[in-house]
């Protein structure tokens, strides 16, 4: 057999062609990818939030459960990024406390006395840098002095916490509560979707149907009903859990649908009969031949159920449903932001929005680029 | 043709159980049942209730008998319209959610007008006008829709008309009309109140359809008979509405099927920012509360709405489809 083969002329091909015809399918997708450039600067955004959320401690300025009550709404410090001689040094002006002539409080006002200066890698509070040692090191410092006293880049909420470095670490929250709920929906769907597709007949009905059902019940006042019923007593980390399989047992539903229907279209594909009669076994040819095909499809789902379930988890905290405070997420956040009262002495509040909006949309581009990428020979 | 309907028909029922086993699960997920509760809220209020009376209230409600048999007995009173009784306002729930579940479906059946209503001749142009400015615009304006919670996008609003109008923005009804008993004055109060809602729970499913739209009808014009009705000298409007619009419009129906849970849930939320009169609002409270038979009859009521809405949109998509009528797919 080999003889008739290499008897056969050579197919005169360039060196990009032959470069695209031992490419691995996620070689393919990865090139095709690259020329989609929403997609990829979207891929840099999200990566840039990803690494927000490692870094959180480190970018955070203040503890984010520090209260003061009289630091309550402070605007955002405004950075002096000149000094009155015209050099580049960027600096605050030092909250001072003073009592108010009417009612007696104490309100901070900034003091064009007390000059900070901003300097990298300051002092702050401790915390474990990437949990691996302590250090009390953050990227942004004050000169001297304590950070509470000047520090408020985003102002601070009702209860005088500072909302630049809750707003840091709500970013690691939500983002890693995605990802945990995309891992959790992923894990169903392959299994389910895999099963539906693989083994057909009766199975594939009943999983067909479930997802139908699933799919025709509205979400929210489901998730809401379940999430109410967490006991109170629970810890932060018990409704975290609890919380992400709520919202993946939705989301699992799009994710099967996909893995099935590949798993259909690939079941009569030549490579597949060619992998059988060669007695291959059954895990080798799903995982070995089956499965990489469909990677890049599985992993455009993926970033496309990513949004959703951060929605998710935003909705269900803004209601006061989802976490709870101390946790600190997205949706905890923007429940301050929840009454016009609050947005019409604070607006800055509305902030938490920004990022919510920004990761959402660069996630959809990204899986948008992704899904095209799929398909390469298409 | 009738074999499509009567398999619908049972899937749809097949989904009602399924979301009333799913609402029970709610009604009896937190601690104690009806009964505790009920004693906990009449001696708050002073009133003692004796071990004996609670007996037979327990004995009333068939809350000692296993829990298949409690579901079993709840769905036998549901379907004769009884919900139960709410525990923080000590009324029938029925009572209780009045026309609050009416506003919700007329709130949620406008916003669904509005997302064809704007999907549509988007969709078109941006499939005519292929990469030009508007089209981008409109791609990412949709996207945004798309990206922003519907919550998120109803807190933007509302600030935006307190920072920049000065009113505020909220409500279904202006004051005068809240109380009032239904009259032609109210449903136009409510005509005037409801687009901003609508608008704002349209725009996250206006997106998907645009693309949707587009997309087919790219396909559609691509086809050689689009060239020939233009050879013959056709208006180049008659060339695209006649033929290849009504061809791809097919999306408009079936996607109605996941368009109706989506927007029953946005205008929960949606109503709980802007405070609009519909189950929203009352489902938080009952669920805050506990107040569990009004809100898992709010769980079932919305659920079972959506799955009928489901069904009629099936049909719909059948009479417009023949490709279903026939049997073909589906």
């Amino acid at each position: 057999m080999s003889t008739v083969l290499d008897a056969a002329p050579a197919p005169v091909t360039t060196v990009a062609e032959e470069k695209v015809a031992v490419a691995t399918q996620l070689q393919l997708t990865w090139w095709r990818f690259r020329k989609h450039k929403v997609a990829v600067a979207s891929g840099v955004i999200v990566a840039f939030f990803y690494l927000v959320a490692l870094l959180a401690d480190f970018l955070a300025t203040i503890g984010p459960h520090a209260t003061d009550a009289a630091r309550s709404y402070i605007p955002p410090q405004e950075i002096h990024w000149f000094d009155e001689d015209g050099s580049f040094r960027p600096h605050v002006f030092a909250l001072k406390g003073k009592r108010d002539p009417r009612t007696f409080r104490l309100v901070y006002a900034p003091d064009p006395e007390d000059k900070r200066y901003l300097v990298l890698f300051g002092q702050g509070y401790a915390y474990e840098f990437l949990g691996l040692f302590p250090t009390s090191r953050h990227l942004v410092g004050l000169d001297r002095g304590n950070p509470e006293e000047a520090l408020f880049l985003l102002g601070t909420d009702q209860l005088g916490r500072d909302f630049w470095s809750r707003l840091v670490l709500a970013t690691r929250t939500s983002l890693v509560i995605g990802l945990a709920g995309v891992a959790l929906s992923l894990f169903l769907g392959v299994l389910l979707g895999g099963i539906s597709g693989l083994y057909g007949g009766w199975i594939d009905t009943v999983i067909q149907r479930l997802i139908e059902i699933l799919r025709s019940i509205p979400t929210i006042p489901l998730w809401m009903g379940l999430a109410a019923a967490l006991p109170a007593s629970w810890s932060v980390l018990q409704i975290y859990l609890a919380i992400t399989v709520i919202i993946s047992l939705i989301g699992w539903t799009e994710l099967a649908r996909v893995v099935r229907g590949r798993f259909l279209s690939l079941r009569e594909e030549d490579f597949v009969t060619a992998a059988e009669l060669a007695g291959a076994s059954r895990m080798r040819i799903i995982f070995r031949h089956m499965v990489p095909s469909f990677l890049s499809h599985i992993i455009a789902a993926v970033s496309l159920a990513l949004p959703a379930m951060i929605i998710s988890e935003t909705t269900l905290s803004f209601l006061g449903l989802g976490l709870r405070p101390p946790a600190i997420s997205w949706g905890v956040l923007l429940q301050d932001a929840q009454n016009i009262q609050a947005l019409g002495i604070a607006p800055w509040l509305l902030l938490a929005a920004v990022p919510v909006i920004v990761v959402i949309l660069a996630f959809n581009f990204l899986g948008d680029g992704l899904r095209d990428a799929a398909d390469p020979y298409g | 043709m009738i074999a499509y309907v009567v398999r619908r028909l049972i899937l749809a029922i097949v989904t009602i159980w399924a979301i009333s086993v799913v609402s029970y699960a709610i009604i009896q997920l937190p601690p104690g049942d009806f009964v505790d509760s009920y004693i906990a809220n009449l001696s708050a209020s002073g009133s003692m209730v004796s071990a004996q009376e609670a007996e037979a209230m327990r004995e009333h409600y068939g809350l000692n008998r296993p829990i298949w048999v409690q579901y079993a007995k709840w769905m036998n009173r549901v379907i004769r319209g009884d919900f139960g009784v709410s525990l923080e306002w000590n009324r029938p729930v029925t009572e209780v959610i009045g026309d609050r579940l009416w506003l919700t479906i007329v709130i949620s059946i406008a916003a669904i007008i509005l997302t064809w209503g704007i999907a549509l001749p988007i969709g078109i142009y941006s499939a005519v006008r292929q990469y030009s400015i508007a089209d981008y615009i409109f791609t990412f304006v949709g996207f945004v829709g798309l990206a922003v919670p519907n919550f998120l996008l109803a807190l933007i609003v509302m600030y935006l008309g307190f920072r920049y109008f000065d009113a505020s923005i909220g409500g279904l009804f202006s004051p005068e009309y809240e109380l009032a008993p239904w009259s032609w004055g109210k449903v136009w109060d409510l005509t005037v109140h409801l687009p901003l809602p609508a608008l704002i729970l349209a725009l996250a499913g206006t997106a998907q359809l645009i693309r949707i739209m587009r997309a087919n009808l790219l396909d559609e014009l691509r086809r050689p008979y689009v060239t020939t009705a233009r050879a013959r000298g056709l208006q180049e409007w008659r060339v695209i509405m006649k033929y290849p619009v009504r061809a791809s419009l097919n999306p408009f129906a079936s996607t109605i099927g996941y368009l109706l849970p989506f927007v029953v849930s946005g205008s929960i939320v949606v109503s709980l920012v802007l405070s609009l009169p519909t189950v929203g609002p009352l489902l938080l409270r009952a669920l805050v509360a506990q107040d569990m038979f009004l809100a898992g009859a709010i769980v079932l009521l919305l659920g079972v709405l959506t799955v009928i809405g489901t069904f009629l949109s099936d049909l719909v998509l059948m009479w417009i489809d023949p490709r279903i009528r026939a049997g073909l797919h589906g």
